[in-house]
C-alpha cells in the first residue's frame, strides 16, 4: 500500500542478526519473530488435539446409536474442549499471537512489539491454560464422569450444580490464563500500532492487516474483561454456600450469564475473523497486482464490524424469552452487519477486477476464504431472523453456519497467511503441487462435513447429540464421510511442512519471492528477516493518495 | 452395517417404513423428520406455515447472492488471469459502484427484514388462548400438566427405549410413553420451565421452540391444524442425556379432549402388552385410584 525509500532500508543485517542460544531464545523470548512462532506451533498442536476431538465426534454420529462413546457424557466432554480449544488455542493463537506477533510490528516498520517482555508473558500463559484443559479431561466433572460436558457456552445451572467436580474449575482457571494472555496481548498490540509505526506511516496508510489487528486488539480488550468477570461469578457459585449470581433459588438469574458470556462471545466471533479478512485483503491485492479497491472503505468497514458487533450478542439468545421489542432490535441490528461485510467481500471482487491474477497457492485459499465466508455469511443473515431461528436455534444448521465462517473462514486465512508467508517467515519455500493437493482436499472435506449439515438442521437434528432418531442418518453419513477427507488433508499438511523442512537448503528464497504485487514493508527485508530488523526506521514517502500509486521502491 | 442400509433404502423405502409406523400407531399426521430429508418439516400451525414462507423469501434471496457472488468470481477469475490479462489497471476507486453495493444490500435487508418483524410479533404475542398447558424440563424426561383442569395431575412423559419404540411402531428417540395431549384447531398457550437444568421445549413443525429455565416461566403457543402425532426433541444442552428427552404432542377431536379432561387424563396405554417393562414414572398416572378419585 505504501512505497518507501529504498536506501532507508538497512541492507546488511550481520550485526542486527545474532542470535541467543536455543533455550534463551526459545523459552526467555521477547523478540516478536519468536515468540510469533511458538505461537504458530502451539496453534498446530492445538490444532491437533481440537481436530482429533471432532474427528472422533464425527465417527460417533456416522450412524445412529452409540458406537465409541459408552459414555454420552464423555462425547459431551468431546464437544465441550473441541469448541474451546480450537477457538482459544488454536484460532486465535495462529492468527493473533502467530501471524499478528510476526507481520504487525514489520509492516508498521516497528523494530519490534511495544512491551516486549509482556509478549513473552502473553505467550506462556497459554501453554498453561492448555494444560489445565487438558487436566480436566481426567478429573471427575459431574456425576457421570470425568470432564466438563458443559459445551463451550457453560451455561449455568449445567456448569453450577450440574457438574459439581473439579473439571469445570480446571477450565475456569485454564480460560482466564487464556484470557489474561489475550488481554496482554492486546494492549500490546494497541500500544504498537498507535506509538511504534515508522515516520511517514499514518493510520490511513497502514496495511490492512494490521488495521484489522488494531480493531481486533479493542474488541480483545473491551470483550474479554466480561468474559473474565462472567468466569469468576461462575467460579464463586460453584463454591458451596457461596454467591448466588446465577441461582435462582436464593434470588441469582441464570439467563444473566447469557447475556455475559455472550456479550464476550459475539465480538469474540469477530476477533477470529477479523485478522483472516486482513490476510485475505494482502494476497488478493498480492496476487492480482492491483492496489486493494476501496481501502479507507476496507479499514472503516472492519472497524464498523467491530463496533456494530459489540451490540447484537443477544441474537445468540432468541430462545430463552426475551421480549419480543428486545428481540426485534437485536434482528434489525444484526442485519445491518451485512452491509459492512458485503463492503468487503465486494472490494476484493473489485480488487480483483481489472487485475493480473496469479493462482498461486495462498491465492487459492484466499479465493475459498471469499466463496465460502459468503456462503457461511448469508446463512448468518437467514439466523438473523429470530422468528426463522425459533425453529433453527441449536440445530445443526447453526453448526453449519458458524463452521462455514470458522472452520472455512478463519482456518482458511490461517492457511492462506502460512502459505503467504511461509518463505517469510522461515526462509524456503514448499512444494507448490504438494500444498495444491492440501488445498483441494481440505476444500472438499470440510464442504462435505459441513455442507449436509444444513439439511440436517432444516429437518430439526439438535445440536450437541451424542445419538440421533434413524431419519437423520443420511446427511450424518455423508457428513463424517467428510471428517476422512479432512483427516486426509490434514495428513498431507504435515508433508507438506517435512517435506519444505527437509529440502529448505535447496529452495531458498529471496526478500520478495512473490514479485511486484507484494508492496507491504516484510517484502523489503530479507527472508528470513533479519533477528532484528529497522535499526533504521523505514520511511514512508507522502503519497498524493494512499494506495492510488504502487510502485516498488 | 446401518451405514450399509442407508445407502441400499431408497426414499421410498424410508417413507414406506414410515408410513408402516404411523398404520400402527397414531391416526392422522405424524410429522417428525424424515429420512434423507433436507428441508423444513411440514407445517402443522398458522406460525409454522408464516415461517416456512419467511424462509423461502429469504433463502431466495441468500441463494442468488451466492450464486450472484459465484459467478462474478467465476467471470473475474477467467477473463482477469495473469495469461489472458498480463497488465493490471490500477483503479483502485469508483465512488458510484462503492455506493451501489453499499445501498443495495441495504434494499435486500428492508425487504428481509419486514415479513420477518412480521412473523416474529405474530409468533411471539400471544393471542386469546383458549387453553393452557404447562411443560417442565426434567433431567431427562417432561412433565406436563394442565393449570386449567385440577382433575387432571402432572404426568411424565418419558422416552420410550429401543425395543419399546419399535414395538409400539414409533421412531426412537423421537417417542414417548404419554404425550402431550391438545385439542386441534385450538389456541394453545404453553408455559415452559425447568426444575433443574436448562432444556428446551421443541416441536419442528410447530415453529415452537422456547427454552425451559430454571426460575423462569416462559410462555409461547401454537395452534394445530390436523389431529396427528407431531415430534420434537430438547434443544438445549442439559446433560448426559440430552439427546433423549423427545418431546411427543398428539393432537386430538375437541370432543374426544373433553371425553380425555373428563377422564381425569386417562390415556392409551401403549406400554400395555408390551414384553419390555413399561419405564418407571415417579407421578401416578393412567388407572391410577387418585385420579379416578378426583372425578
Amino acid at each position: 500500500m505504501v512505497a518507501i525509500h529504498g536506501e532507508d532500508i538497512p541492507v546488511s543485517h550481520s550485526a542486527d542478526d545474532e542470535k541467543p542460544g536455543f533455550w534463551a531464545r526459545w523459552f526467555y523470548s521477547t523478540n516478536h519473530k519468536d515468540i510469533g512462532t511458538l505461537y504458530l506451533i502451539f496453534g498446530i498442536i492445538s490444532g491437533i488435539i481440537g481436530g482429533f476431538l471432532s474427528f472422533m465426534m464425527r465417527m460417533e454420529l456416522a450412524a445412529p446409536g452409540i458406537q465409541y462413546f459408552t459414555n454420552e457424557h464423555t462425547y459431551l466432554v468431546f464437544v465441550t474442549m473441541h469448541g474451546l480449544i480450537m477457538i482459544f488455542f488454536m484460532v486465535m493463537p495462529a492468527l493473533i499471537g502467530g501471524f499478528g506477533n510476526w507481520f504487525v510490528p514489520i509492516m508498521i516498520g516497528a523494530p519490534d512489539m511495544a512491551f516486549p517482555r509482556m509478549n513473552n508473558l502473553s505467550f506462556w500463559l497459554l501453554p498453561v491454560a492448555l494444560i489445565c484443559l487438558m487436566i480436566s479431561f481426567f478429573v471427575p466433572g459431574a456425576a457421570e464422569g470425568n470432564g466438563f460436558g458443559g459445551s463451550w457456552v457453560m451455561y449455568p445451572p449445567l456448569s453450577t450444580t450440574g457438574s459439581p467436580g473439579p473439571a469445570f474449575d480446571f477450565i475456569i482457571i485454564g480460560l482466564l490464563a487464556a484470557g489474561f494472555s489475550s488481554i496482554f496481548g492486546a494492549i500490546n498490540f494497541i500500544t504498537t500500532i498507535l506509538n511504534m509505526r515508522a515516520p511517514g506511516m499514518t493510520l490511513h496508510k497502514m496495511p490492512l492487516f494490521a488495521w484489522a489487528m488494531l480493531v481486533t486488539a479493542f474488541l480483545l480488550l473491551l470483550a474479554l474483561p466480561v468474559l473474565a468477570a462472567a468466569l469468576f461469578m461462575l467460579l464463586t457459585d460453584r463454591i458451596e454456600g457461596g454467591t448466588a449470581f446465577f441461582d435462582p433459588a436464593r434470588g441469582g438469574d441464570p439467563q444473566m450469564f447469557q447475556h455475559l458470556f455472550w456479550f464476550f462471545g459475539h465480538p469474540e466471533v469477530y476477533i477470529m475473523i477479523l485478522p483472516a479478512f486482513g490476510i485475505v485483503s494482502h494476497i488478493i491485492s498480492t496476487f492480482s497486482r492491483k492496489p486493494i479497491f476501496g481501502y479507507l472503505g476496507m479499514a472503516y468497514a472492519m472497524v464498523a464490524i467491530g463496533v456494530v458487533g459489540f451490540v447484537v450478542w443477544a441474537h445468540h439468545m432468541y430462545t430463552v424469552g426475551m421480549d419480543v421489542n428486545v428481540k426485534a432490535y437485536f434482528v434489525l441490528a444484526t442485519l445491518v452487519i451485512a452491509v459492512p461485510t458485503g463492503v468487503k467481500v465486494f472490494s476484493w471482487l473489485a480488487t480483483m477486477w481489472g487485475g493480473s491474477i496469479r493462482f498461486s497457492v495462498p491465492m487459492l485459499w484466499a479465493l475459498g476464504f471469499i466463496f465460502l465466508f459468503v456462503v457461511g455469511g448469508v446463512t448468518g443473515v437467514m439466523l438473523a431472523n429470530a422468528g426463522i431461528t425459533t425453529y433453527l436455534h441449536d440445530t445443526y444448521y447453526v453448526v453449519a453456519h458458524f463452521h462455514y465462517v470458522l472452520s472455512m473462514g478463519a482456518v482458511f486465512g490461517i492457511f492462506a497467511g502460512w502459505y503467504y508467508w511461509y518463505g517469510k517467515m522461515f526462509g524456503h519455500h514448499y512444494n507448490g503441487f504438494l500444498a495444491r493437493v492440501h488445498f483441494w482436499l481440505f476444500f472438499i472435506g470440510v464442504n462435505l462435513i459441513f455442507f449436509p449439515q444444513h439439511f440436517l438442521g432444516y429437518q430439526g437434528m439438535p445440536r450437541r447429540y451424542a445419538d440421533y432418531p434413524v431419519e437423520f442418518e443420511y446427511w450424518n453419513m455423508i457428513s463424517s464421510w467428510g471428517a476422512w477427507v479432512t483427516l486426509a488433508s490434514v495428513a498431507v499438511f504435515f508433508i507438506v511442512v517435512l517435506e519444505a523442512i527437509l529440502m529448505r537448503n535447496k529452495r531458498r528464497v529471496g526478500n520478495n519471492y512473490w514479485g511486484e504485487g507484494a508492496t507491504t514493508l516484510e517484502w523489503t527485508i530479507s527472508s528470513p528477516p533479519p533477528y532484528h530488523q529497522f535499526s533504521i526506521l523505514p520511511r514512508i514517502e507522502d503519497e498524493p493518495a494512499h494506495g492510488a500509486e504502487e510502485g516498488k521502491a | 452395517m446401518r451405514a450399509m442400509n442407508a445407502m441400499l433404502s431408497t426414499i421410498g423405502a424410508g417413507a414406506l417404513s414410515l408410513m408402516a409406523a404411523s398404520a400402527a400407531f397414531a391416526e392422522g399426521l405424524e410429522i417428525g423428520p424424515e429420512p434423507k430429508g433436507w428441508f423444513l418439516q411440514e407445517s402443522a400451525t398458522p406460525v409454522m406455515d408464516e415461517l416456512i414462507k419467511v424462509h423461502n423469501l429469504v433463502q431466495v434471496i441468500i441463494t442468488a447472492i451466492v450464486v450472484f457472488v459465484f459467478l462474478l468470481m467465476a467471470y473475474i477469475l477467467i477473463r482477469f488471469r495473469e495469461s489472458k490479462n498480463p497488465v493490471p489497471s490500477k483503479t483502485s476507486h469508483n465512488t458510484l459502484i462503492e455506493i451501489i453495493w453499499t445501498v443495495v444490500p441495504v434494499i435486500l435487508l428492508v425487504i428481509i427484514a419486514i415479513p420477518s418483524m412480521n412473523l416474529l410479533y405474530k409468533q411471539d404475542r400471544l393471542p386469546e388462548t383458549e387453553l393452557t398447558v404447562k411443560a417442565v424440563g426434567n433431567t431427562w424426561n417432561w412433565l406436563y400438566s394442565y393449570p386449567d383442569y385440577e382433575n387432571v395431575e402432572e404426568w411424565v412423559s418419558n422416552p420410550l427405549d429401543e425395543t419399546q419404540a419399535k414395538e409400539v411402531g414409533q421412531p426412537y428417540l423421537l417417542a414417548t410413553d404419554y404425550p402431550l395431549v391438545v385439542p386441534v384447531n385450538t389456541k394453545v398457550k404453553v408455559l415452559v420451565t425447568s426444575i433443574n437444568n436448562m432444556h428446551s421445549w421443541a416441536v419442528p413443525s410447530f415453529g415452537v421452540k422456547m427454552d425451559a429455565v430454571p426460575g423462569i416461566i416462559n410462555e409461547t403457543w401454537f395452534e394445530v391444524y390436523e389431529e396427528g402425532t407431531f415430534y420434537g426433541q430438547c434443544s438445549e444442552i442439559c446433560g448426559i442425556f440430552h439427546y433423549n428427552m423427545p418431546i411427543e404432542v398428539k393432537a386430538v377431536s375437541k370432543e374426544e379432549f373433553a371425553r380425555f379432561i373428563a377422564g381425569g387424563g386417562l390415556q392409551d396405554d401403549k406400554m400395555a402388552g408390551l414384553t419390555t417393562e413399561a419405564p418407571v414414572t415417579d407421578v401416578a398416572m393412567n388407572g391410577s385410584a387418585d385420579v379416578t378419585a378426583n372425578n
